[in-house]
């Protein structure tokens, strides 16, 4: 049976891991390329690298990261942050990623979506969305890391990158994000139900119960989680133990 | 002469395939080529390939590459994966795409609207580790029953002849995820991204001795 997924989210800026609390106050995690290797040993289904640098002047040091955690991690590698064009999505996948993540660039210009899928794939094609509840049971899409508001139904935005070529959704809770008191679930489940194509739960794991809860109510085929890993209170093994204990399928 | 060429038809991450490669065989000679002689005196090939079906084969034939693929795959020790495999048949319900036609079968898409045994939606594409049942092959060996291997697609090969198939793997309906014939193998994962299942794998692709 096919397993749900534990993925470890690191935050990069500057070459370092970081992790903020609702997109802010960002904390020193550590190097990428040593805490990548962690988490593979620890048994991460996969890795997703966000690259959160402000300005491109540091765009190389994310392909440097990408490079040396692909020659010794055999685990698929998402990146993300800074996509613009089909070029940024060629070579992040040069660089030795397998999937490549698109936030404010879809919302900015969709046919990117269609294109790089269409050039590459829709399996490396992962579209991440920022949401933030206006209204009982409605979300909006947030872009430029949950600065600009979008107007944009947060359900009928996943539809349209489903039908343009997306391979899968990353959805993050912005209200939910860093707070550690669990997924956004009613948001999830919403997402789920709409789509054909698999999603990431995102945004506010704070506990194993959490993670568990995000694939059993929220009906997400993949968990994501940065802070609960990235500080030791919990190792990726110790929460697939737990979630395999609530009946989910696994990878152990 | 490399002692392994990764077919280059510019389709799909083959970084990863040759980050895998050199780290079973840290001494290996590996190739990643488009150039029709490199993969012609190879003593291995590696037949990769990720997107749709139908720019892959555009994209092999505007490279001159058919030939040497059929070849290849008649000749040496050949390594499939992922489209690597689906090219290998008939062929694709994908755009309607006709295959290399080097085994009789076609390419079909996973059906939408299933579940798995707890009700849960499958979505398509099927992505993420799913179980692999296998059978004796020599690419097998050391690789325990049941064990888990990294998929994403969204169509599955059918073979005609059923003894080809060494391995399958659950959708819910179980699939053909290996195929061998002869010096040719061929799966459906990705033994790059599988960890240690997948690299025990790889290396016993290059130990192969048909």
């Amino acid at each position: 049976m096919l397993a749900k997924r534990i993925i470890p989210c690191l935050d990069v800026t500057a070459g370092r891991v970081v992790k903020g609390v609702s997109f802010v106050e960002l904390r020193d995690a550590g190097d990428p390329v040593e805490i990548a290797r962690r988490y593979d040993d620890q048994g991460a289904d996969e890795l997703t690298f966000l690259d959160i640098t402000a300005s491109s002047d540091d765009r190389g040091i994310i392909f440097r990261i990408i490079e040396q955690v692909a020659s010794q991690v055999f685990i698929p590698l998402t990146v993300g942050g800074g996509v613009r064009e089909v070029g940024d999505v060629r070579n992040l996948l040069n660089a030795g990623a397998d999937k490549v993540s698109i936030n404010t660039s879809a919302v900015l210009n969709p046919q990117l979506v269609a294109d790089a899928a269409g050039r590459y794939g829709s399996q490396c094609i992962v579209v991440a969305i920022d949401a933030k509840q206006t209204a009982p049971c409605r979300w909006e899409v947030f872009t430029h890391g949950g600065r600009k508001a979008t107007g944009l139904d947060v359900v009928e935005w996943a539809k349209k990158m489903q039908a343009l070529g997306a391979g899968e959704i990353l959805l993050t809770s912005m209200d939910r994000d860093g707070q550690k008191n669990g997924f956004d679930l009613a948001l999830t489940r919403a997402v789920t139900d709409a789509l054909e194509i698999p999603v990431i739960a995102s945004g506010g794991a704070g506990n194993l119960q959490h993670l568990a809860d995000g694939v059993k109510q929220g009906g997400a085929d993949a968990v994501l989680a940065a802070s609960i890993f990235h500080f030791g209170e919990y190792t990726v093994q110790q929460a697939k133990q737990f979630m395999a204990t609530q009946g989910i399928e696994v990878r152990l | 002469m490399v002692d392994v060429a990764v077919v280059d038809y510019g389709m799909g991450n083959l970084r990863s395939v040759e980050q895998a490669l050199r780290k079973v065989c840290p001494d290996a000679e590996i190739a990643v080529s488009d150039n029709a002689d490199v993969i012609a005196n190879a003593r291995r090939v590696v037949f990769p390939g990720q997107g749709a079906m139908p720019d892959c084969m555009r994209e092999l034939d505007m490279r001159g590459l058919r030939k040497i693929v059929l070849e290849a795959a008649r000749s040496k020790p050949f390594l499939g994966i992922c489209i690597g495999l689906q090219m290998l048949f008939e062929h694709s319900a994908e755009g309607d795409t006709a295959g290399l036609g080097i085994l009789r079968g076609d390419v079909l898409r996973f059906a939408s609207n299933q579940h798995d045994a707890q009700g849960g939606k499958l979505k398509v594409p099927h992505m993420g580790w799913n179980q692999v049942k296998h059978g004796g092959h020599a690419l097998w060996q050391g690789i325990d029953q049941d064990a888990r291997f990294y998929f994403v697609h969204s169509y599955y090969v059918q073979p005609q002849n059923a003894a080809l198939v060494q391995a399958t793997s659950d959708y819910p309906q179980p699939f053909a995820c290996a195929v061998a014939q002869d010096n040719l193998f061929a799966v459906q994962f990705h033994p790059e991204k599988s960890q240690s299942a997948g690299l025990k794998l790889l290396q016993n692709f290059m130990q192969w001795n048909p």
